[in-house]
């Protein structure tokens, strides 16, 4: 078996093979320190290794120990938005027809995410067995006692567990730089939780205003009560979300909050200095069309959540049956 | 125009400035190979008693044989690609945030709050731009658009929504090309924010259309778009002709 003919080969139908496999030359490092101790029947198991690493096919033993926790801390907050949309899908008529279809169309999506993140991590996927909805509490020890009978509240929490949610992957997607395809498939999941908590900010702007449907999106948000009535992204530090004081960490700084522009650092969503560019005084346009307010400047950076962080307020919403099947990264 | 056309300069200063990191082994014979081809088209093009002096173009605005304007390599060309779809975006929408009596009170309410974050998304790029390579900052681009993409609130919605949605699955896909963790978290903070607003025009074409199916596959994943399938639909409402191909590369 030549493999290096092999190689070439997939070159020539995937031009980022070497990109995969680290660099060439480390690939043709591994293979010639490897050539001299195996034999040629052991050369379809350094392949498959090889493409396992490239491909992320069941490719888990060789993802770095920081990046696996990093996904299981992923995978666990899927778990937690998917058991919540499903159970009110499953066990409730308290959703209207069209606030349904967008229920279970989130739902949808984050058992993808489930199914995906499950396979990148193959073995290494904690808990192993997929864990059921008592696993989490979801009135987070009684703080949302009606969180399946008001729709009021449903959406309260759902729009904490999206908002968290994009934060989360923001914060994770620098550690994952090392892996393009894993990197790739968190902004992918990234910017589709951006999307459902678009959504259901605009349809808790249109609950608050007692509409619905197609007229939800035509709500004005009241700029002095964004905690019921939010726009579709995330302004200062929205009145630090919906059920102030106990969702104001999902919104505020993470930690380190502050550093300068090479480091990595967590603000809180009303943030204003980027890199350290303030871009609420740098209108440098050809002319500045509009004014700029730190209102606009918020809204134009979300901003990430260091995991320590995120782990602190997904705490709240597991049960001591999740505590026991070892949603350990909740800790 | 004319002086844009002139060969040799841009693709030589390309060399010059490694961002970052230094040039690998495989990306530097592509760098030399590129800069021998320029030398070659400079010395055939330069007579004897030619007293023109090769133009200083810096390299994101360094011009193609085809005429066609470099974004550039490595991070400064990831930079100017995202400062190339923010000009288009923030033009877009500082001219429907313009429009009267198209979009309801609300809608325009809200297109004005996206202008906003648009520009500032404008005038980040450039401003950080110029802090790290002034010499590359892509130039100002001239904007285009069908005749009536201003007349009517479905015209609007429908061009918001491709932008939107065409800014998602280049954020995703230039994530990748990206090596200073700072600017990837950048375009993460960038790339939410779009998503945000591309739902929001969704949900007011068809209510629920969110994450739709043409948007997000059956696994819950966005696009990621290269820079070539981006800017192939970004040329349509661009006059200059982008060069993305050299986007990110080392």
């Amino acid at each position: 078996m030549d493999f290096i003919k092999i190689i070439t080969e997939i070159e020539k139908i995937d031009p980022e093979i070497y990109e995969r496999l680290d660099t060439r030359r480390r690939v043709f490092q591994h293979v010639s320190g490897l050539g001299k101790k195996l034999s040629a029947a052991a050369l379809p198991g350094l392949v498959s290794m090889l493409f396992n690493k490239a491909y992320g096919q069941s490719g888990n033993t060789s993802l770095p120990q920081g990046i696996v926790d990093i996904l299981n801390l992923a995978l666990q907050l899927e778990y937690l938005e998917y058991y919540f949309y499903d159970k009110v899908l499953t066990t409730t008529s308290l959703l209207n027809t069209a606030d349904a279809a967008a229920v279970t169309a989130i739902r949808n999506d984050e058992s993808g995410h489930i199914k995906v993140l499950r396979e990148a991590l193959g073995t290494r996927a904690k808990p192993q067995s997929a864990p059921t909805a008592d696993a989490f509490d979801y009135t987070a020890g009684g703080r949302f006692p009606n969180v399946f009978t008001s729709a009021a509240v449903f959406f309260t929490v759902a729009q904490c567990f999206e908002d968290l949610g994009v934060r989360a992957y923001k914060g994770a997607a620098p550690k994952l730089l090392s892996n393009k395809t894993l990197l790739e498939t968190a902004l992918n999941i990234h910017s589709v939780e951006a999307r459902h908590a678009s959504h259901i900010r605009t349809l808790r702007r249109g609950l608050s205003a007692g509409v619905s449907g197609p007229d939800a999106a035509q709500a004005l948000p009241s700029l002095t009560s964004l905690a019921t009535k939010p726009k579709s992204w995330i302004s200062g530090t929205d009145a630090d979300g919906p059920s102030a004081p106990f969702t104001a960490a999902i919104y505020g700084a993470g930690s380190p909050a502050v550093g300068v522009a090479a480091q990595l650092f967590y603000p809180a969503e009303s943030n204003v200095t980027q890199v350290g560019i303030n871009v609420q005084t740098t209108p440098m346009a050809p002319t500045n069309e509009l004014p700029l307010n730190a209102a606009s400047a918020s809204e134009a950076f979300d901003e990430a959540l260091n995991d320590g962080v995120v782990k602190d307020i997904a705490l709240n919403f597991r049960s001591a049956l999740g505590a026991s099947i070892g949603l350990e990264l909740f800790q | 125009m004319s002086e844009n056309l002139q060969p040799g300069g841009p693709d030589g200063t390309q060399l010059a400035q490694p961002l970052y990191v230094p040039i690998k082994r495989r990306s530097f014979f592509m760098y030399a190979g590129a800069t021998a081809g320029a030398t070659a088209l400079l010395l055939s093009s330069c007579d004897d008693d030619d007293d023109v002096t090769p133009p200083s173009l810096p390299v994101g605005n360094s011009v193609n044989a085809d005429g066609s304007i470099s974004l550039g390599s490595g991070d400064v060309g990831v930079l100017n690609y995202a400062y190339a779809l923010e000009q288009l975006e923030a033009d877009f929408y500082a001219k429907v945030a313009a429009t009267s009596g198209i979009l309801s009170g609300t809608e325009l309410s809200y297109f004005q709050q996206v202008a906003a974050h648009e520009a500032i998304h404008r005038d980040f790029f450039k401003k950080a731009i110029t802090g790290a390579a002034s010499a590359q900052l892509l130039r100002n681009l001239t904007p285009k658009y069908p005749a009536d993409t201003f007349t009517s609130r479905a015209k609007i919605l429908e061009t918001a929504k491709a932008f939107e949605d065409l800014g998602v699955a280049a954020y995703n896909g230039a994530g990748k090309l990206i090596q200073t963790p700072a600017y990837l978290v950048i375009a993460g903070q960038i790339v939410s924010v779009e998503a945000r607003h591309a739902a929001y025009i969704r949900d007011l074409i068809t209510p629920g259309s969110f994450a739709a199916d043409d948007q997000v596959d059956a696994q819950g994943l966005d696009k990621a778009w290269t820079p070539t399938q981006v800017l192939t639909e970004a040329q349509k409402f661009i006059t200059e002709k982008i060069d993305g191909s050299k986007v990110g590369a080392r």
